[in-house]
């Protein structure tokens, strides 16, 4: 066991994956001597070498498709894009080549790999740099999409999408990179992908988040009066999600409150909601509150606190559908 | 013949002012005048005062991540002064302040906009440049556009520079802006300021050519390597691409060869990655000091202009950090007013009450009771 940071324990499961299966091989930029702009992969090409953790060119179109190559011919591709606003280029690649390469073959020809992406905003960062573009790729089949907040989280889950036979899309939220350590784990394990993550057990209203609000989500938590009772589901798994564990608890409480960062319309919110419509329709007490980003492009950083879900938008959101 | 050659090409490099500020006065002819010299030498060091003040800001906590130009300034004035101000267009990267302001753009414009604020980019009536570009290689085409609207309106004395960097060329979006301008053969001149570095990545393992200016050869366009810390090789190069651009040449490639002599950004450590002695070798090259051994040298220039200088870009940098800081808060609701020419109807109620929640946006909703109002 040690106390690990949430770049910490990607660092070191990615260590352990290419101890462990010789096929691994990290492409990005940066990621080799520089060890990455968050030093996610920091000592890993000093360690298993240039050839296994590879600082690549300026070109995400070339990662994401080199790495569709690779896994094709059977290695476990784990590619990093360095900011989740650079996979404008990669797009095509991923969505048109990597989420199709299956079903087109009829699963002769498959794209095992892993995209690591640092995603999200709240850390000061140029234009660009603090997007939310999971409903994205939750948009395109095919891919599978994953976003864990926590250390212990990322390890297992960063395990299963590399042992996965299909793409998957690993979002990091780089806002909670640092900010605390927790009890990981020495020996391998997996989380599945799929399965949420119930953090708080509560009973007059359900919260459904994923990656950096997460804690946005118990600050506000922790703002409200004693006597009500939230529970609080972290997603982990965006695509697929766990709408057993989401239905559970909306059938318990009647009340339901969705938050994200990315833009509200055809957010992952508006999903959520509709699946509720029509797996809890009967128990409900309120419309399903989805408290998110604007539809509006993300601010630089002068305004990006006015942009994101913070804790007293996400009190007020949660007040409301109370109050219903 | 069933075997010959059916393409040969090379590529020339181009000094004109050599790293001890001696000019080679026969390529110089007919290009600058030592006033212009002096012009751009000031250009220079307001510009490196400007990126040694930033770095200051972002290091007090006033200013986020911002890339330093330092070392590389003389690829942005001798190439701006080459191009006409508002006339011609220039299509940025982020590392030629210098050009920037030579076309216009008032200097604390870049302090606001690295201080988080995008109205750092709405830039007065009549300045020709489009907002720096933040996902790297993929504006070059923006410039082939606005370059082909030249030659489509027939405006054939108008022309555009687009400035990336060595990392830059290895996007899609790079050939693809160098292959439409050659097939269009629109007015651009594309500049690539070719530092040695991207961030951590070394030229080398960007690409196994031995130039960047040869990749332009595939296009089949005028294609030169230069000294891009000897302005009078920059100003030529990009004078002979603008009158090419504006006879009807189409377009052009300049590789500047120049040294990044600061981190990538004040984000990064160099340290981690790049040899202290390659860093110290280009510490001589120095546009500035060339610059101003040149000028000395044929009498232009003293040590009481020195002094002089030094205290006019520590004023003039003085009053575009004030200016910048000065400018007052955006509202908080200000990034929703430039979405749409006309914002929708969803999006106003979003801005007007600074709502995403479909409850608390209707507060009337049937069903919402009194202490729900009472919370808006
Ligand atoms: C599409 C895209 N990918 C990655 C980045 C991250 N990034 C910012 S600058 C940079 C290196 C750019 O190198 P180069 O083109 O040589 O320009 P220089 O910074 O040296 O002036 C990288 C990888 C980005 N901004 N955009
Ligand atoms: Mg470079």
């Amino acid at each position: 066991m040690a106390q690990q940071t949430l770049v910490g324990a990607i660092t070191s499961t990615l260590d352990q994956a290419l101890e462990r299966d010789p096929e691994v091989i990290l492409l990005g930029e940066d990621i080799g001597t520089n060890g990455g702009v968050f030093r996610a992969t920091e000592g890993l090409m000093a360690k298993h070498g240039e050839d296994r953790v590879v600082s690549t060119p300026l070109d995400e179109s070339g990662i994401m498709g080199t790495a569709i190559g690779l896994a094709i011919a059977g290695m476990k591709a784990i590619p990093e894009i360095q900011f989740e606003g650079f996979l404008g280029p990669a797009y095509d690649q991923l969505v048109n080549h990597g989420g199709r390469m299956r079903t087109r073959t009829r699963g002769a020809v498959t794209v095992p790999m892993t995209v690591r992406v640092p995603v999200g905003g709240g850390i000061h960062a140029p234009e660009l740099h603090s997007d939310s573009p999971e409903a994205i790729y939750t948009h395109s089949p095919g891919i599978k999409v994953v976003m864990p907040c926590t250390p212990y989280d990322a390890k297992g889950l960063l395990n299963s999408a590399i042992k996965d036979p299909d793409p998957v899309m690993f979002f990091e939220p780089k806002r909670v990179y640092r900010t605390f350590k927790e009890e990981v784990p020495e020996e391998y394990y997996e989380i599945p992908i799929g399965e949420a993550k119930t953090v708080l057990d509560g009973d007059d209203l359900t919260v459904v988040t994923w990656g950096a609000p997460v804690f946005q989500c118990l600050e506000a938590i922790d703002n409200l009066p004693e006597d009500v009772s939230v529970e609080l589901i972290d997603l982990r798994s965006i695509y697929p999600f766990d709408m057993d564990t989401i239905a559970e608890s909306v059938q318990r409480t009647g009340r339901c409150v969705i938050v994200h960062e990315a833009p509200l319309t055809c957010g992952l919110g508006a999903e959520i909601a509709a699946r509720i419509m029509e797996e809890c329709f009967l128990h409900l007490e309120a419309p399903v509150q989805r408290v998110t980003g604007f539809d509006t492009i993300m601010p630089y950083y002068k305004l990006e606190n006015e942009y994101l879900p913070e804790a007293p938008r996400i009190v007020k959101g949660i007040k409301e559908c109370l109050a219903y | 013949m069933p075997h010959h050659t059916v393409y040969e090409a090379k590529i020339e490099h181009l000094q004109i002012l050599d790293e001890d500020g001696k000019l080679d006065k026969k390529l110089a002819k007919d290009t600058l005048s030592d006033d212009q010299v002096v012009y751009l030498y000031e250009q220079m060091r307001v510009c490196r005062e400007l990126d040694e003040i930033a770095f200051k800001l972002q290091r007090s906590g006033r200013m986020g991540t911002y890339p330093q130009n330092k070392g590389q300034e003389a690829n942005a004035v001798g190439s701006a002064l080459a191009m006409v101000k508002g006339n011609d267009w220039v299509v940025p990267s982020y590392r030629e302040n210098a050009a920037l302001f030579m076309h216009g753009m008032p200097m604390h414009y870049v302090i606001q906009y690295w201080m988080g604020d995008e109205r750092g980019s709405k830039f007065p009536e009549g300045v020709n440049i489009t907002p720096l570009s933040v996902p790297i290689g993929t504006h070059m085409l923006h410039a082939t556009g606005i370059a082909w609207a030249f030659k489509q309106r027939k405006e054939a004395d108008r022309a555009v520079i687009t400035y990336f960097g060595d990392g830059a060329t290895s996007e899609g979006d790079f050939h693809n802006a160098m292959n439409f301008a050659s097939v269009m053969q629109v007015p651009c001149v594309f500049y690539c300021q070719n530092n040695s570095w991207a961030i951590s990545l070394p030229r080398e393992q960007q690409m196994n050519s031995a130039t960047v200016a040869q990749k332009a050869l595939a296009y089949d366009m005028p294609t030169i390597q230069v000294d891009g810390n000897d302005i009078f090789a920059v100003y030529k190069a990009t004078q002979d691409a603008r009158k090419r651009a504006i006879e009807g040449g189409g377009p052009s490639f300049i590789e500047g060869v120049t040294y990044r002599l600061a981190d990538h950004t004040t984000a990064d450590d160099a340290r981690r990655y790049r040899d202290e002695e390659e860093l110290h070798a280009w510490l001589d090259k120095d546009p500035l000091i060339r610059t101003r051994k040149y000028m000395e040298s044929v009498g232009v220039w003293d040590d009481k202009k020195q002094e002089d200088l030094e205290n006019r870009a520590k004023t003039i940098v003085k009053e575009v950090v004030d200016a910048a800081i000065s400018v007052p808060a955006p509202e908080s609701s200000e990034f929703f007013d430039d979405m749409y020419a006309e914002l929708p109807e969803d999006l106003k109620v979003q801005r007007d009450t600074m709502r995403t929640s479909s409850i608390g946006r209707n507060p009337s909703q049937i069903g919402l009771n009194a202490q729900a109002a009472e919370i808006q």
